[in-house]
Parts: structure tokens; sequence; C-alpha cells
């Protein structure tokens, strides 16, 4: 029998590398840190253009240099963003990421600062953008497939309701579109401690567990044994999670991976930022349990919707992807209701079953592919947080 | 069912419970329910516990295991009554 969901469609953005949008962005992206008071005066010269501030690209080497590409080339190249202005100090590391946007086949053009000063690049930069934005705001949206979309997962403030209602709900999303084709993306490598015996056995073959759970040791051995100063215990957990009542990191990572369902399971491996490649399904993305680092490098990566489970009530939003927020506590509902999009309180009630917490979801995916607002964007939350391997030189 | 419940556990291996009403006063006769079929105990709340946070299922002794979801969730700390306050006070991580 065909799933309810097999025929599946939304009205999207088709880019010219066949990839599906669901906004329409006209990015202003700054190279690095020194370079967004330009990009910020850009984004105020021209209205429909969206200046991504950030606080990162000067002196960055080796892998740690290599992520900020990554995620800078994968933000422009998302294909909810429609045409790109980057500008950075000097034109090398300036054309490097126009270059790598312009692979999607996209309208995309670089302005460097050095020899012409702010005045002169602000100038250049806002014609270039306000061509870009007659431009884009007379492309139409076009009926699409629900395999065409790509879903991230990654939850916060994260409380014991996360993994009895909200994070189960994601589950039995990604159990019923996972087989419809679409791409999924998960993740948060520290908060799979206490659950990595479950998580490595969701990989589709021996092979794909045991890269993940080298992948999962590694941070254990390099960065947590290498620097804690106790048992981590108001950092992960959180504050915020032992508010709402999660005791340890065992207990939350159990809630967190519910966020993959019952028989979903994972076909690779992504590195921070890593657009996938070995076409549709789940994958898990090596990355940061904090929100907003999170969402940034699935964005990067190429996710279009994100899906954000929270208890305590986390507010992140994201400049390019709209996130939806669904939460399970009563108390969250009753008094953050301005950040919530899914309401799944009736499953602690016993009221609404897990199945229908998942369709209601998958009803709030489809009207968000369609153009509605979430919660975080009309909130204006457009958190963008780079992820840092160490320090610059 | 048409009473709605004061606490959820997960699996019946679990010696945890969770919280799931505001305002949960000590001495409440309180309608448990096990997720993974939906039935029903009743248990005796022993403290004043917020919504979300954890009320042991039976006696737990310093050196238990806290289980939850089926799984060990960590270690007891301190001896805690049938029906008390399970939280970072008497349950610690065994990872880090």
């Amino acid at each position: 029998m065909a799933s309810k969901y097999a025929n599946m469609t939304f009205k999207g953005y088709r880019r010219e590398n066949g990839r599906v949008g669901v906004r329409n962005h006209v990015v202003i992206l700054p190279v690095d840190d020194i370079s967004n008071a330009a990009v910020e005066a850009v984004a105020n010269n021209v209205k429909g253009t969206m200046a991504i501030p950030h606080a990162y690209g000067r002196l960055q080497f080796g892998e740690d240099l290599e992520l900020h590409f990554r995620t800078m080339i994968g933000t422009g190249a998302n294909p909810n963003v429609a045409a790109v202005i980057v500008i950075g100090i000097e034109p090398g590391w300036t054309q490097r990421i126009v270059d790598g946007i312009a692979a999607t086949g996209k309208p995309v053009e670089g302005f460097s600062i050095e020899q012409n000063g702010d005045f002169e690049t602000i100038r250049r930069a806002s014609w270039k953008a306000k061509e870009y934005v007659h431009w884009a705001t007379e492309l139409q949206r076009e009926e699409c497939s629900v395999s065409d979309l790509w879903v991230s997962t990654k939850c916060g403030e994260s409380d014991t309701t996360t993994g009895l209602g909200s994070c189960p709900t994601v589950g039995n999303m990604y159990d019923k579109l996972l087989p419809e084709g679409i791409t999924g993306f998960f993740g948060e490598t520290s908060e799979i401690t206490g659950a990595e015996h479950i998580c490595q056995k969701r990989a589709v073959n021996e092979e794909v567990g045991e890269r993940w759970y080298k992948m999962w040791k590694a941070y254990q051995d390099e960065v947590i044994f290498a620097h804690q100063t106790d048992d981590l215990s108001d950092s992960q957990p959180t504050k915020g999670n032992i508010e709402g009542g999660l005791t340890t990191i065992e207990e939350k990572a159990l809630g967190n991976l519910e966020k993959i369902g019952r028989t979903s399971q994972y076909i690779d491996i992504l590195d921070p930022a890593e657009a996938p490649d070995s076409g549709a399904g789940l994958y898990f993305m090596d990355s940061s349990s904090a929100a907003a680092e999170c969402v940034t490098l699935m964005a990067a990566g190429g996710a279009v919707i994100h899906t954000f489970p929270t208890g305590q009530g986390n507010v992140v939003g994201n400049p390019i992807v709209p996130v939806i927020k669904i939460t399970a506590n009563p108390r969250t509902v009753r008094t953050m209701g301005e950040h919530v999009d899914v309401d799944v309180s009736g499953i602690l009630r016993r009221e609404m079953t897990i199945d229908e917490a998942g369709d209601a979801l998958i009803d709030m995916i489809r009207r968000t592919a369609n153009g509605r607002n979430t919660a975080a964007e009309a909130l204006g939350h457009r958190e963008f947080s780079m992820t840092k391997l160490y320090r610059s030189a | 069912m048409s009473e709605i419940p004061h606490l959820l556990v997960h699996e019946h291996a679990d010696n945890v419970g969770v919280v799931v009403v505001e305002g949960l006063t000590a001495g409440t006769d309180m309608l448990c329910c096990v997720t993974h079929d939906n039935s029903t105990f009743r248990l005796t709340a022993g403290a004043d516990v917020p919504i979300g946070h954890k009320i042991a299922l039976k006696d737990l002794n310093d050196g238990d295991t806290a289980i939850k979801y089926g799984e060990d969730i960590g270690k007891i700390i301190a001896n805690i009554p049938k029906g008390g306050h399970v939280h970072t006070h008497n349950c610690k991580t065994k990872r880090w």
C-alpha cells in the first residue's frame, strides 16, 4: 500500500543545480569579521537583501580554515538562497568563496575592500545587490515532490518532555518521510554520549557504524577528556536542561536519539557543514550540540527546513533556513507560546499519539515549505554561529 | 484515558518516572502511565516535584543504577525512598 505521503507536494524554488529551496533570500555574505560593516551597509541600502555577519575568517588555517570555507560556501550555495554578494577584506579568499558558490550556477559576485575602501565597495555591491533583488523577486515557486526536501533536526533546551514527546515526533516524521526519498540530517556528537551503543547500531551497515563510533570516540578523547575541568554538569547537560529535570548526559542522549524514530537508519557520516553526496537518506553530521552552531552547520550542508524539538524553550532561528519549533512541555506552551510552531503537549496528557504528532509536524513542514513563516522567522531570530576548531594563527 | 496522568514512565524496566503536570504536591495519589503499552499504576508522590523532574518508582539505594528508556542513565549516590525526587542531588553521570 502506498504511503499517504507518497504524493505529497509543495511549492518551492527550483535552483539552477536542480536542488529546491523553500525561501528566496538574496544574501550579503562577509568573508571575514572586518567586512561585517560593509555587508550591513549594503543590506541597509537595498531592501529585500539580508546580511549575515559573523565573527571569524582571519588567520585561520588547516582543518579550521577548510571548515570556514565549507560553511561560507555552503551557506551561499543553500537552495533557500537565490543570489549572493560576497564581501571580503582582500580578493583572494573572497574569490574562493565566490567560486564555490558559483558551482551551483546561481548568481554570485564578490567585492573586496582593500584599495577601494568601504564607501566604494558598498557602492558597487549595492548596485549589484539591487539587480539581484529585482531578478530574485520575479522567480516563481513551482510544484515540487516531497523527495526534494532536505530536512535537518537538532533539539535544544531539552528536558524530559523532549524524550517523551517532541523528539519522538521528529522521529515519527523521519520514519514516514525518509521512505519517500527526503534527505535528512541529525548530529550533536557529544550529545549521543550514553546512547552511543544504540546509535552505532542504527547505521545502515557495520562499516558505517564503526566509522560513526570512531568519530564519536575521537570527540570524547580529543576534546572532552583533554579539556574537562569537571563532569560538564551545567554545560552538557545545560543549566536549562537540569532545570527541566534532565539529570545526566546519558538521560539527555537517550531522549535526543528519539529524533531518528523507530526504523530510520543513517547511511553515511558528514564532516561539519559537509553536503551529502551519497543520495537520499539520513546522514549523521559531526557537529556541536549548541543550537545556533549546529543549525548553521546543517544549513551549510544543504538542509532547507530544520525541525527543532525543545522542552524548556530554546528560541533559536537561522538566517536562511526556517526553524520549526516543536514542544511537548505544557508550561513552555503556556509561558512561551510565541515561539512554538507545533504543540504536541497532548502526548503527555495521552490525548495525542506519536503517530498523530508526526502527522502534525509533517503538515507544518509542508506549510513551511509552501511559505508559512515560522515563529523564529516572525520573531527575527537569525542566529548564525560559525564552529571554530582551534585558535587562529 | 479519561484522567490525565501525573507521571509517565517509558519502559517497564525503568525505576524512575517523569512528572508531567505542573504543581505536583507531596501526598498526591498519582496516576502513572507506562508509555510503551499505555498500562497504568498508582504511586504516592513523596515530595513536591516540578514538572519534568523524576520520581523513584521503588526504593533506590546509594550505588544503584537509575534506569530510564530501559537503559542506564547514571548512578544513584544517596538512598531515595519510593516516591522521592530523583535529580542532580542524588544521581550522577557515569561518563564524565
